[in-house]
């Protein structure tokens, strides 16, 4: 049943992954993705690991996809220039792949990594929480490297938005506190004149 | 029963897509991102299944992490790409040549 349910979902990864990488419309290619995400969530409840694969979920579908959907509808792209070259380099590229992945199978295989070697570990009791191991561990042995976590997030919420903010030219925009600093006597100047006389 | 190797040789396949995807969409910026974003995913897929066989749970803290700066990366490539945009018109990777390196 563990075993269908792996294979079952394993093909739909793989699947979408090779989806991604060679359909022609990014559209597409980010909602395959978002496909392959979800299915490794589910590989990794099968791995007992809930927390992460919901944090998966949430985090990539629900933010990162999401901003690459953004992204790839606002820009408005040619895709026939970007799409060239690539049967020209399909037979390398696949090569290369299909090396690489006979390699890490004959590394990764059932004889070093097989169930004699690294036995499965007992199901875990019903009440047994992820969730609490990870936050045992993460707040006390791995704090610093939290706290390091989220000053990466501030720093990349700030240049994200520093990068792509934009000052506007030729706005008729007021900025309240310059309005407020002002004095009378920086806007109107009287004059003295000599008064002429008018003649009619 | 499913053994380690069956979620390694996953993860290998995973990252294996993802590197042809970079040789085969080596224009389009975006698809980049999305096979780094994938290659990711195939090593976050390794270190939970070594976490779960070993019975450590620092392999699961480390993907917490990963996910974390992947994110950071993401919004910041973004950020990057849509001000390339912005100036170039384009996202071929073949156009960002401005410093001739």
């Amino acid at each position: 049943m563990e075993q269908t349910i792996f294979y079952i979902f394993s093909t739909v990864l793989v699947l979408s992954a090779g989806a991604v990488v060679t359909v022609r419309n990014p559209v597409f290619a980010a909602l395959f993705l978002v496909l392959a995400f979800f299915t490794s969530a589910a590989i990794w409840i099968l791995l007992e690991a809930e927390f992460l694969a919901l944090t998966l979920v949430l985090v990539y579908v629900g933010a990162v996809m999401v901003l690459f959907l953004f992204v790839v509808m606002m820009l408005d792209i040619n895709l026939t220039v970007l799409r060239e070259g690539f049967a020209r380099y399909l037979p390398v590229g696949l090569l290369v792949a299909v090396i690489m992945v006979a390699q890490l199978v004959y590394i990764v295989g059932p004889a070093r990594f097989g169930l004699d070697k690294f036995p499965a570990p007992p199901p875990r009791d019903a009440d047994y929480s992820n969730t609490r191991e990870i936050g045992l561990v993460l707040y006390t042995e791995y704090l610093f490297a939290f706290e390091l976590a989220a000053v990466i997030l501030v720093v990349a919420i700030i240049a994200a938005i520093a990068l792509t903010l934009r000052k506007r030219v030729k706005t008729n925009f007021m900025k309240p506190e310059e309005q407020v600093l002002v004095k009378s006597k920086d806007r109107v100047r009287l004059v003295k004149m000599a008064t002429e006389k008018q003649d009619d | 029963m499913i053994s380690m190797s069956h979620f390694l040789i996953l993860g290998a396949i995973l990252f294996c897509i993802s590197v042809a995807g970079i040789f085969l969409n080596r224009k389009n910026v975006i698809i980049l991102l999305m096979a780094v974003e994938l290659m990711l995913l195939a090593v976050n897929m390794n270190f939970v299944a070594f976490s779960h066989f070993l019975g450590d749970i620092a392999g699961q803290v480390f993907v917490f992490f990963i996910l974390t700066v992947a994110a950071a990366e993401a919004a910041i490539g973004l950020a990057i790409l849509v001000v390339l945009f912005r100036n170039r018109r384009s996202i071929n990777v073949d156009d960002i040549n401005s410093l001739n390196g």
